[in-house]
């Protein structure tokens, strides 16, 4: 197949709406199936309209776990066997297989869709080089090769996304055979770029996975500041920008997702010089040092990885973020309805402030916050003007 | 907010229930609209998950009580109908809507009564961004909003007529409200706010008074309507401090494009 006949068939690129995100996760560990998720995008079938949608699944190949689970988008045979030769070139690849899938009716022509566990010749010196070097490697095929993608790279993870409907891709991809810990799913209304496979979220680097609903009007200098640090953007729209950062400022300067949201949805100018010291000096050093990277426009993501699953929205909440908790259960979604509809017996639902992160670590037993905001340091007096 | 918190349904005379498990929003609509045609007056909707618009096509004085979540744009438009929420609502609810009344017995999301013209919502919990962003007032009408709990940012944005009026009844002891940036572009209209709330971060356009007088008495009026729909103390709600939010002028803009 040609990319070209993947892309819009509406011709309605611009149109005006919204994307539905949803993600759990159990932060005991425990493995589900993803129903939860494939309910939950139903509820939300206004926010997408056909163009895309996507699962991200963490715990996933528990029998791989140890190597790179590269799933792979192409063209066409011959790009496939060109990608095929690539990774033998440079990594021992431990299994290859087609990703398992079912025609379904109405959703047109489909790539051609493997997965190669991989681990790298040689052992690296340290994790932190490995990672770089699988990074390198991914950039250097999604750039350099015109038929073939990689659209997840992590270990013990996986990316399912394409043209369609969130029930077709979820069918297409047999997501009910599938048990994870962490599940993140995506309803897509491209508005600014064209509904294409690669362009369908999660978008994936290492075993980051973001799902994005808004526009990132920052693009051109998100992406500049991140070429320099050797990420190429190539997937046609804004949302990978958002994995890149989130490997670049998490992994590599090892911030935490509280400080990470300071860099990406940043509090505002007067926030941060009415803050008490030694915070305003903090927020001004990330605000100095990774001003290229704060996401301007309204969004939400939610941007998960090995073990956490991250829920953020634009400083002054443009696009919806709700989330609930129930036991060991975390859920982040864009409509509360979708979070009932997955948890009929939710205990606590909340609403984060616009830049406030909705954090879920593996092995943290999650609380809900409160509501109010503390009378501490800042304390005004109620004063008449 | 908690689901214990959120109060069972009073038993009501209901005289059509319609299960929406798994219904589409517009065939929902349509058969609400095709039951009010048909007469019916008070309309249980069940296993509601997200269906929006519910309420907009129903011009007359029909009671619809919502049990699960409603969809976005609740009672968007509306004209006459009251509705009743036993859980919380998304955002948009309310948007643009002219007259009746939404009872929310848990949490609203954004926008709650955007744009809206007439009638008065009543929320028992929280709420989220830009609450009653331009709503406004002429003549007789005058919409009311009344909060429970708490607002997220911007509440009042672009106000230009109608109250708001938020208790703060959920904030825990040294706690105050996290609403920044109230009122901003506010030109018309009025806001009551019970409890401290952070002044730095106000809306350029608003000025702060005590309460008094008139206050008092629309604050009796609206208090004591939340209460009555909650079943809760009117007298402890309207203990203050109050504060009264203002616009300082009718045109904070006039000047901007204008030399």
């Amino acid at each position: 197949m040609a990319w070209a006949n993947c892309e819009n068939r509406y011709n309605d690129e611009r149109v005006s709406s919204a994307c539905g995100l949803f993600g759990f996760m159990d932060t005991t560990g425990k493995r589900h199936d993803g129903s939860r998720a494939i309910l939950a995008l139903q509820a939300m079938k206004e926010r997408g309209n056909g163009l895309g949608a996507g699962f991200a699944v963490y715990g996933l190949y528990p029998d791989w776990a140890e190597y790179y689970a590269f799933h792979v988008m192409c063209r066409d045979e011959a790009d496939r066997l060109e990608v095929e030769e690539y990774l033998r070139r440079y990594f021992r690849i431990a299994h290859a297989e087609p990703i398992p899938h079912t025609p379904v009716k109405g959703m047109g022509e489909t790539p051609i869709l493997w997965r190669y566990f991989v681990a790298l010749e040689g052992a690296a010196e340290e994790a932190q080089a490995e990672e770089d070097i699988i990074v390198q490697h991914v950039m250097r095929i999604n750039s350099q090769m015109d038929g073939a993608f990689v659209f997840s790279s992590g270990k013990d993870m996986g990316i399912f996304k394409g043209v369609g409907h969130p029930d077709q891709i979820a069918e297409f991809y047999r997501m009910d055979t599938y048990q994870g810990y962490l599940w993140t799913a995506h309803n897509r209304f491209p508005t600014n770029t064209p509904g294409w496979w690669g362009g369908a979220h999660p978008f994936g680097l290492l075993d980051w996975s973001v799902v994005h609903n808004g526009e990132i009007s920052s693009y051109g200098i998100n992406r500049r500041f991140l070429e320099m640090h050797g990420y190429l953007c190539t997937m046609r729209t804004d949302t990978e920008v958002v994995a890149y950062a989130a490997d670049l400022i998490m992994r590599r300067h090892g911030l935490s997702p509280e400080w990470a949201a300071a860099v990406l949805a940043s509090p505002l100018w007067n926030e941060i010089e009415a803050m008490p010291e030694p915070q305003r000096g903090i927020y001004r050093a990330i605000r100095q040092t990774y001003g290229p990277l704060l996401l301007n426009g309204p969004f939400t993501v939610i941007i998960a990885r090995t073990g956490q699953m991250i829920g953020l929205g634009d400083r002054i909440r443009l696009r919806p973020l709700v989330a609930g908790i129930k036991g060991s259960m975390v859920y982040i979604s864009s409509e509360l309805s979708a979070i009932h509809l997955a948890e009929p017996a939710i205990e606590h639902t909340w609403t984060p402030l616009g830049g406030e992160a909705v954090v879920a670590h593996l092995g943290v037993a999650p609380e809900p916050p409160s509501v109010g905001c503390a009378v501490s340091e800042v304390a005004p007096e109620v004063r008449y003007a | 907010m908690r689901k214990e918190a959120i109060a069972e349904g009073t038993a009501i005379q209901a005289d059509a229930v319609l299960d929406a498990q798994g219904l589409y929003y517009r065939d929902l609509n349509e058969r609400l609209y095709h039951l009010v045609e048909q007469g019916a007056r008070s309309i249980v909707l069940k296993h509601i998950a997200g269906q929006r618009y519910i309420g907009t096509n129903l011009q007359a004085p029909v009671r619809l009580t919502i049990e699960g979540v409603p969809g976005n744009d609740l009672g968007a438009f509306m004209d006459g109908p009251e509705i009743y929420v036993m859980n919380d609502a998304q955002d948009g609810c309310g948007n643009t809507m002219n007259s009746g009344t939404i009872v929310i017995y848990g949490s609203a999301g954004d926008i709650l009564g955007h744009s809206m013209r007439g009638g008065s919502i009543f929320v028992r919990g929280n709420v989220g961004y830009r609450v009653g962003i331009h709503m406004k007032e002429y003549g007789e009408m005058r919409p009311v909003i009344v909060i429970g709990g708490t607002a997220q940012h911007f509440l009042g944005e672009y106000m230009a007529g109608g109250v708001l009026i938020v208790l703060g009844s959920h904030l825990g002891p040294n706690q105050m409200h996290p609403s920044r940036y109230i009122g901003t572009g506010m030109h018309g209209g009025i806001i009551y706010i019970r409890g401290p709330f952070d002044e730095r971060f106000l809306g350029k356009e608003v000025g702060l008074a005590p309460v008094q007088g008139e206050d008092l008495l629309l604050l009796e009026r609206y208090v004591a309507q939340f209460a009555g729909y909650f079943g809760l103390d009117a007298a402890s709600l309207l203990q203050g401090p109050f504060t009264k939010l203002y616009p300082r002028t009718k045109r904070p803009y006039g000047r901007l494009y204008a030399y």
